[in-house]
């Protein structure tokens, strides 16, 4: 599984013979890869309008492409708001209620982020074939791509030290750029036009997966909560800046602690493990259907629905797992 | 048997419900009870069977190079798609199964045929587990408030209710009758609910035959009557639980409500619950969202919200919510109606009845609370689920939706209900089934002339001796949530309401989550209590090893064959290793049941043949139950992995390995 951003071929149909060489060779004699760019073809194609693109056929011909839109940047922020804004609007009858779930698109949202991470899977999975993932930047619907896969595919990254290493590798390292998508949330009006929850899509990606298959994932939806908390506001420095080379110039590693350092010791860890977890060596494929993605609740209505029966559900499976 | 024209086609193909592409083929077999689709070639034999009663409607459609199809819809919501190959038998079968579909006598149906293998005594002692005496005597009546109307013995006054109903002390038999004649279909108020805490009841009847002006004083003085019953409170409220719309309507033909002026100290409430028409084409547009082939969010959430049925679900809740409320918070009573008082009333005081008393969150007790207020109060099971053929337009999902609430409630209280999930489906099953004899007739003065008892089987003591399948493992009758009353969120609440697949798409394996957290904590359960007996056979073992120097060989061996069950069982923990159709193909598994077994399975098979332990999990695939997963550990655990590629598929060969 590669991840890149978009090649820039722009309106003259610049070729590259580096770039060629460098597909060429992850493939094999006669072997064949998929491409899969986050953007509708359309998209891709007018990229080349200002210095964009995609990768054509005849320069890549080993390589297959195949597009998968997924909304990134102002739309999927506008989405998170409508939703939120639904979710906490006290005049909301019943009967409209699902219209305006389905308005904000948010649920279409993880539909299609799930989906699109479920073929690039089945690429590697099934058709043994490697797969290269990219959007425009590489730092956005890539990474929700690439980082979804990664947690369908291999169990290791299931376990709790297993996903935080994701985390690093594919969101932190990989150059998400935290500070400007995380800054004010959905409630905030001042926001920037970089502003984009596509972190927090993930989080409720993984949250489906977790509802599809609740025994195979080392940790519980607490994690994910605290994972979007520290992502716009915390007191640890792993969420910090934009890049890698920001956090070497601010310092980052010297000045501050780091969050996974603080969720891996023993008194912490247990409150974000899944009780019910055992080792899946499996892949786990989740379905897409719009009857298996349901609102994630735990965090959309953190606060206005009440927990205490749920946590007390939660407790008492603790306590029959202990127990034996 | 006169109505099958064709006992048997084979090269049948049973498709895939969305994707014709992935299709099975085999003999279709039609018997004078079920249609049975038995796979060619396979070595574990899969069998779907259906029963005829459970058969809504069937869909003969254009033929096509590949055969002729023809589609059968289920009242538990099975959809089978089948193609036989020639038209001519293609017809014949539907000429068949129509007719079978729809039986004119009660005799035709499963129920008279069906025979567990059990002798008369048990099939008494079925019929006795649920006891309404019992249960009044629990809630505290007779008392000095309540006592069993004289009158009703015979079914003299109504026709519709049991001979045993409880009134207040104070109301007369003149007053039973007299407010019997001023009641639709002379449904008097009756008790449904006595809190011995407070003395506050939920009473039930219809509506008042008041038209624009009529009265009525013996009508007047039992609703008097039912306010003295609770010394607590001066009023009583009075529930309609129709759309105020609807009930003005009626009193243009002679019905309608209850007038605040001319009955002392009531306060009246409307709360709109739509009519049974209403619901069955809502339930038929919520199915035709279920059937769109690859929706995508927004056709299901639009069409979902279209249908109007999570909004229905919402509103019994609510006025559920409202009764208990006013019994439990107020101490004040409740009479509550409709039209008839058999389909919305039952719906509503038998949600606030959950709501008030943690007994009838127990498997016993739910069984007791759908005997009393939807079995004995009148019902009419046979108009609304079409035992026989009648009234289309009779038919509506009404207990449907009041199974829907309790499971609503089960989601939102996880702790609270001592069964779980598979239970409600269960139920409703068999409230189309006609497997056993509780859910016949319209009346229990139907049922007594029919003989039911004598000649059907009771499916509680069927649940009941399968009650290991239906436990919630979070249940603990010492939790808070399982005390007391429950306070569902009012308000906001619109997002607690969601849609059961588990019901509604219960075929479709792949929809649901792939692991089944209660199947996984009951056999935690199970396996914490083994070790536990295990701990104390070698403690005492230990003691007696002690005392006497010749030790005791006795090596107990079952325990070791149990603990490797669970071990097992434990390793099961992943079902899903074939991905759907990611680029939009909608991926569901045609449904299967355990098989029959090692009798002869090329004959028709007839009752006879049935095993006895569970012809009810034959009758629908229910792979939920992690006890049908321990018991079919064959690679056919397909009947456990819905997978269209199995022994091809080497994470399969793995998992099935443990």
């Amino acid at each position: 599984l590669l991840r890149s951003s978009q090649p820039l071929t722009g309106p003259n149909r610049r070729r590259c013979r580096e770039d060629e060489k460098l597909l060429g060779t992850i493939l094999d004699e006669g072997e064949r890869g998929f491409i899969i760019d986050t953007r509708s073809a359309q998209a891709a194609k007018q990229a080349r309008m200002s210095g964009g693109g995609t990768e054509p056929k005849s320069s890549y011909p080993q390589w297959r492409r195949l597009h998968r839109a997924l909304d990134r940047g102002r739309p999927l922020q506008e989405s998170f708001a409508r939703l939120v804004e639904a979710c906490s609007d006290p005049s909301l009858s019943m009967d409209r209620w699902l219209g305006r779930l389905d308005g904000s698109r948010w649920l279409s949202h993880v539909k299609a982020a799930l989906s699109t991470a479920c073929l690039a899977a089945q690429c590697l999975d099934r058709e043994d074939s490697k797969v290269l993932v990219h959007g425009a930047e590489g730092t956005d619907t890539t990474l929700l791509v690439t980082a979804l896969a990664q947690l369908i595919l291999d169990p290791s990254c299931r376990t709790l030290e297993g996903f935080l290493g994701l985390l690093q590798r594919e969101w932190i390292e990989a150059g998400h750029p935290f500070h400007v998508r995380c800054a004010r949330s959905a409630s905030s009006h001042a926001r920037g036009k970089q502003e984009a929850p596509l972190f927090l899509l993930f989080l409720d990606c993984v949250w489906q997966l977790s509802r599809q298959f609740p025994l195979s994932l080392e940790f519980g939806e607490q994690l994910l909560l605290t994972l979007s908390d520290n992502a716009y506001a915390s007191a640890y420095g792993t969420f910090l800046c934009n890049s890698e080379k920001e956090r070497s110039l601010c310092k980052v590693k010297e000045s501050t602690h780091s969050l996974w350092a603080w969720l891996e010791q023993p008194e912490e860890k247990h409150k974000y493990l899944n009780p019910l977890y055992s080792h899946n060596p499996l892949v786990i494929w989740p379905s897409v259907e719009p009857q298996s993605i349901q609102l994630w609740q735990g965090f959309f209505l953190r606060w206005i629905r009440p927990s205490q029966h749920l946590q007390e559900a939660w407790d008492e499976i603790q306590r029959l797992v202990e127990g034996n | 048997m006169e109505h099958i024209r064709m006992p048997k086609v084979e090269n049948v193909r049973l498709l895939d419900r969305l994707s014709s592409r992935r299709a099975v083929v085999g003999t279709l077999y039609l018997t004078a009870t079920h249609v049975i689709f038995v796979e060619n070639g396979s070595e574990i034999r899969k069998e779907t069977w259906v029963l005829h009663s459970q058969i809504s409607s069937i869909e003969k459609q254009a033929t096509t190079a590949t055969g002729c199809p023809l589609l059968i819809r289920c009242k538990n919501f099975q959809v089978i798609q089948l193609v036989i190959p020639q038209e001519r038998d293609c017809h014949d079968v539907y000429i068949s199964l129509i007719r079978l579909a729809r039986p004119v006598k009660y005799e035709e149906l499963y129920c008279f045929s069906f025979n567990p293998k059990l002798d008369k005594e048990e099939r008494e002692q079925g019929w006795k587990l649920v006891d309404l005496n019992e249960e009044y005597n629990r809630m505290g009546v007779p008392n000095s408030y309540w006592q069993i109307s004289d009158v009703t013995r015979d079914y003299g006054v109504c026709d519709s209710y049991p001979t045993e109903v409880y009134v207040p002390k104070s109301a007369t038999a003149h007053i039973i009758v007299g407010s019997s004649k001023f009641r639709s279909r002379r449904r008097f108020p009756a008790l449904s609910y006595y809190c011995k805490g407070n003395n506050a009841s939920i009473c039930r009847s219809s509506q008042p035959l008041s038209g624009f002006s009529a009265r009525c004083l013996e009508d007047e003085q039992m609703l008097q009557a039912i306010r003295k019953a609770n010394p607590g409170s001066d009023f009583i409220y009075v529930v309609d639980t129709r759309p105020k719309l609807n009930a003005m309507a009626n009193r243009a033909a002679g019905k309608g409500y209850e007038n605040e002026d001319n009955y002392s100290n009531i306060k009246f409430q409307f709360i709109g619950i739509e009519n049974i028409h209403v619901m069955r084409n809502s339930l038929q547009k919520m199915l035709e969202v279920c059937e769109l082939k690859s929706p995508s969010m927004s056709d299901f959430l639009w069409g979902l919200e279209n249908s109007g049925w999570l909004k229905h679900i919402k509103a019994i809740m609510d006025a559920g919510i409202f009764i208990a409320k006013a019994v439990a918070e107020e101490g004040v009573s409740v009479l509550v109606h409709c039209s008839d008082g058999w389909d919305r009333t039952a719906q509503v005081c038998s949600v606030a009845s959950l709501l008030l008393d943690p007994h009838y969150r127990t498997m016993k007790g739910f069984m007791v609370l759908i005997e009393k207020d939807w079995v004995s109060f009148g019902h009419k099971f046979n108009h609304r689920y079409g035992n026989l053929d009648g009234d289309p337009k009779e038919i509506s999902p009404v207990i449907d939706q009041f199974i829907e609430c309790v499971w609503q409630l089960m989601e939102q209280f996880p702790c609270a209900f001592e069964f779980n999930e598979r239970f409600l489906i269960h139920i409703q099953h068999h409230i189309y089934s006609c497997q056993f004899g509780n859910f016949l007739c319209n009346s229990q003065k139907e049922r007594r002339e029919l003989k039911i008892k004598e000649r059907t089987y009771s499916l509680w003591a069927h649940l009941w001796k399968n009650r290991a399948d239906y436990l919630n493992p979070l249940y603990r009758s010492d939790h808070s949530q399982t005390q007391g009353t429950l306070h569902p969120q009012i308000a906001p609440c619109n997002f607690l309401y969601k849609f059961w697949s588990g019901m509604y798409n219960r075929f479709e394996k792949g929809l649901h989550p792939r692991q089944s957290v209660t199947d996984y904590l009951m056999a935690v359960k199970e396996e914490t209590q083994q070790l536990e007996e295990e701990l104390e056979v070698l403690q005492e073992r230990l003691a007696n090893l002690q005392k006497s120097q010749s030790g005791n060989n006795k090596v107990k061996s079952k325990q070791q064959d149990r603990s490797k069950q669970f071990g097992l069982y434990t390793s099961n923990n992943s079902s899903a290793n074939t991905p759907q159709e990611y680029s939009n193909d909608l991926k569901s598994f045609p449904s299967r049941s355990p098989s029959q077994g090692d009798e002869d399975s090329a004959l028709i098979l007839t009752q006879d043949n049935l095993k006895s332990s569970d012809p009810d999990l034959s009758a629908n695939s229910d792979q939920e139950s992690g006890v049908e997963d321990l018991s079919c550990r064959s690679p056919s655990g397909g009947g456990c992995l819905p997978s269209e590629d199995s022994g091809k598929d080497s994470d399969e060969a793995v998992f099935l390995a443990g």
